[in-house]
């Protein structure tokens, strides 16, 4: 038993299509998630990406027990909770929290900011020493909100705003654990940094875990000490996150770094006169990519490919890769990739 | 004269909370086969700005409460003062528009061969088939595999990229001179984004068009954008070539922007810089200075100038101009210092500004300046032990 807060094995999730009415019959499986392994030490932060369809956010659902696993283990805190029912599970739902990623719908409209947020209070049926209300107002002002605030609806916030609400809702049961799906996706740019800023001091205040999933790597590069690539129901490549972003492995990794435009204009990357003469606004140290492109889409999670499932799209596919699925393998210390060919180190 | 010519274009909707002033005094110009790229949070008026130019707001609407004045001159016809009809025989044929989100864009009951072709078929007198030709040969050069089959299929038959690219076609079927892309990318994976992309700055030097490229990410407008138009409250706050804005911004609004966005080609900041504040309602714009109450900066600016003064666009170099009351040597001595570069030194000092309030900004601008002094302190310090 290592001292990790969470650890996940095997993971699969295969969502049934069925046919027929009343002889009802599965036709095919989607395979959402397809055998996943991760582990989290406690106070740490786990950032998995990839593009939509991937599985990541029934992975997270998953850990989250809000949808039970096909297979695989969850360990949390010592205790496996991968098949717990709904009443055996109620006490550690104080442990994990969740974080959703639109803060338009997961604010019930028809209730104030203090129902919403005391509502995890009087489920659970904590004691507060000073009342529901005392405590309510002591997390909204964590969260940066002002306390007075308690009476009002949700409409009468902005987006930022609505996310910190979500935040505190999140944070009343004072969890260990919080899985965050997509916790900025929709916000300005501007408010984004704001709650990543929060969340970052959160996790120092309170010494929160999260497991954050995002489609966006800069955001994850920005909070996560570890970081999961998942491609098709996979992890296709997991390190730490100064590793992976200096020296992926993996070609998806690769592509999906290259892929994310960066602010920079393009007169000054190709060292035109606009760039040589940029004086203050030099932008260094930078790390400069080749630029790939991959064509076509994410396959079809109902119908993967066999081998591995990037070959498609892999501009370095060879035979074996159409045959003989790559394992997850340790390529240098805690670093790991799924690739017969990976990437040399950088 | 260039080909399309904004002036002072005000987009005015009357609603019962008051009059939102949506696009409050915008001025541009773009040429043929330049890119501007707008950016802004929501609800800075890029989009309504961009349907105002293709007239899908108009005063004459009858009963929306809309009032567009100013000019919009695209080869010097003024689409604001046009009938109608004129501006419907220009829309989708000199100027056309892809929308953010092909799957509410598309309808979802007809064939996108039979979308595409029903543009081309309006602005120019041809048959069905034809007009089916026409659609095969777009679908096949915006990238759609096999177009002759898919050009029977339905929408939902497309993945998101492919709607995108089939959103594209139709907005170049009839060789559009202006081609507005409202977030184009912001519905798509970065995989797909790089492909989209790709593909518009690819068609714009076959097509030779103008192009404007309405988002929120930044790193969108530096990949594709020759010019750079940052709108605040529906004004102008920052515009110029994409070296001035990316290398040496001016407007505190666009180094807000900058410094709050976590990027992947330099090194990570321990902290994220962000805007303080939510963008303002357009109803109760505040005075002087629309970004005043979130800007950090209105104690070096001196007085109450930024809170009753509005700024005008001054020239600050050629073809940058910004609308900020700081002085230009201001201006540079404080974007040198929050420059990626020298960001990270300086993180935890703004971080102090940002938190407190406007009031307490003052002393915070007061202490850094201290601390900038202190690496000479330090030296007599050396020398006196």
């Amino acid at each position: 038993m290592s001292d990790d807060l969470l650890t996940v094995t095997g993971l699969t999730r295969y969502f049934p299509v069925t046919r027929g009415v009343i002889f009802r019959r599965t036709v095919a499986q989607v395979r959402a998630v397809d055998g996943v392994d991760f582990s989290l030490p406690a106070g740490h932060t786990l950032g998995i990406v990839g593009e939509s369809g991937c599985g990541k956010t029934t992975t997270g659902r998953m850990v989250a027990r809000l949808d039970e696993p096909t297979s695989g283990n969850i360990v949390f805190d010592g205790t496996d909770i991968t098949h717990l029912r709904a009443g055996q599970m109620r006490p550690l739902r104080r442990e994990i929290g969740m974080i959703f990623q639109d803060p338009y719908s997961s604010l019930n409209p028809r209730h104030t900011v203090g129902t919403i947020i005391g509502a995890p209070l009087r489920v659970q049926h904590v004691q507060t020493e000073q009342g529901v209300k005392r405590a309510v107002q002591e997390l909204l002002e964590l969260v940066g909100l002002n306390p007075e605030h308690y009476n009002r609806y949700p409409h009468e916030f902005s987006g930022g705003q609505r996310q910190r609400i979500g935040v505190a809702r999140t944070l009343a049961l004072r969890p260990k654990l919080i899985v965050a799906d997509e916790p900025v996706s929709a916000l300005d740019v501007s408010i984004q940094a704001q709650v990543i800023n929060l969340l970052d001091d959160l996790q120092e205040e309170l010494g929160l875990s999260y497991v954050i999933i995002a489609h966006d790597l800069a955001v994850v590069r920005h909070i996560a000490d570890q970081v999961a690539v998942m491609y098709l129901g996979k992890i296709v490549e997991v390190a730490s996150r100064d590793d992976i972003y200096a020296s992926p492995r993996h070609p998806y990794t690769v592509a999906l770094l290259s892929a994310v435009p960066v602010p920079e204009p393009a007169a000054a990357r190709t060292g035109s006169a606009a760039g040589e003469a940029a004086g203050p606004g030099t932008l260094s140290p930078r790390i400069r990519r080749e630029r790939i492109r991959l064509t076509g889409d994410v396959p079809s999670p109902l119908n993967p490919p066999p081998g591995c499932r990037f070959h498609t799209r892999c501009w370095k596919a060879q035979d074996i890769c159409q045959t003989i699925e790559p394992p997850l393998d340790e390529l240098a210390p805690g670093h790991r990739a799924a690739c017969h060919f990976p990437e040399p180190p950088r | 004269m260039a080909m399309l010519e904004v002036r002072d274009l005000h987009v005015q909707f009357r609603t019962d909370d008051g009059l939102v002033k949506a696009v409050d005094g915008l001025s541009f110009d773009l040429e043929r086969g330049r890119t501007l790229g707008i950016v802004g949070e929501s609800g800075s008026g890029k989009s309504v700005t961009s349907l105002a130019i293709m007239g899908l707001h108009r005063s004459s609407d009858k009963g929306s409460g809309t009032e567009v004045t100013g000019q919009i001159r695209l080869d010097d016809e003024d689409l604001v003062s046009s009938s109608a009809e004129r501006v419907r025989q220009l829309r989708g044929s000199k100027m056309a528009m892809i929308f953010q989100d092909p799957l509410s864009a598309l309808h979802p009951y007809y064939s996108v061969g039979a979308q595409i072709s029903e543009a081309y078929r309006v602005h120019n007198k041809v048959s069905k088939q034809v007009a089916r030709k026409r659609a095969i040969d777009l679908l096949g050069r915006v990238g759609i595999p096999q177009p002759t089959v898919r050009v029977d299929d339905y929408p939902h038959q497309f993945s998101g990229g492919m709607r995108q690219r089939a959103m594209i076609a139709m907005a170049l079927s009839c060789d559009p001179e202006l081609l507005i892309a409202d977030e184009p990318t912001t519905a798509l994976d970065v995989t797909v984004q790089a492909q989209i992309l790709d593909l518009i700055v690819d068609l714009q030097a076959e097509f030779g068009s103008a192009v404007i490229i309405i988002t929120h990410d930044l790193g969108v407008v530096a990949e594709v954008a020759d010019d750079v138009l940052v709108m605040y409250a529906g004004r102008v706050a920052e515009h110029g070539s994409g070296g001035d804005v990316f290398l040496q911004p001016g407007h505190p609004y666009t180094w807000g922007l900058l410094g709050s966005m976590p990027r992947l080609d330099v090194a990570r900041l321990e902290r994220l810089r962000p805007i303080r504040g939510t963008p303002p309602s357009l109803i109760h714009v505040p005075s002087g200075c629309p970004f005043h109450p979130r800007c950090n900066y209105p104690p070096q600016v001196g007085g109450d100038r930024c809170s009753t003064e509005i700024p005008v666009l001054m020239e600050t170099g050629p073809g940058h101009r910004v609308a900020c009351h700081l002085m230009l040597a201001k201006q540079q001595e404080i974007w040198a210092k929050l420059a990626p570069g020298a960001a990270a030194a300086e993180a935890a000092a703004a971080e102090e500004t940002a938190a407190t309030e406007e009031t307490a900004a003052a002393e915070a601008a007061a202490e850094e300046t201290a601390a900038s002094a202190q690496p000479g302190e330090d030296v007599t310090e050396v020398e006196a032990t």
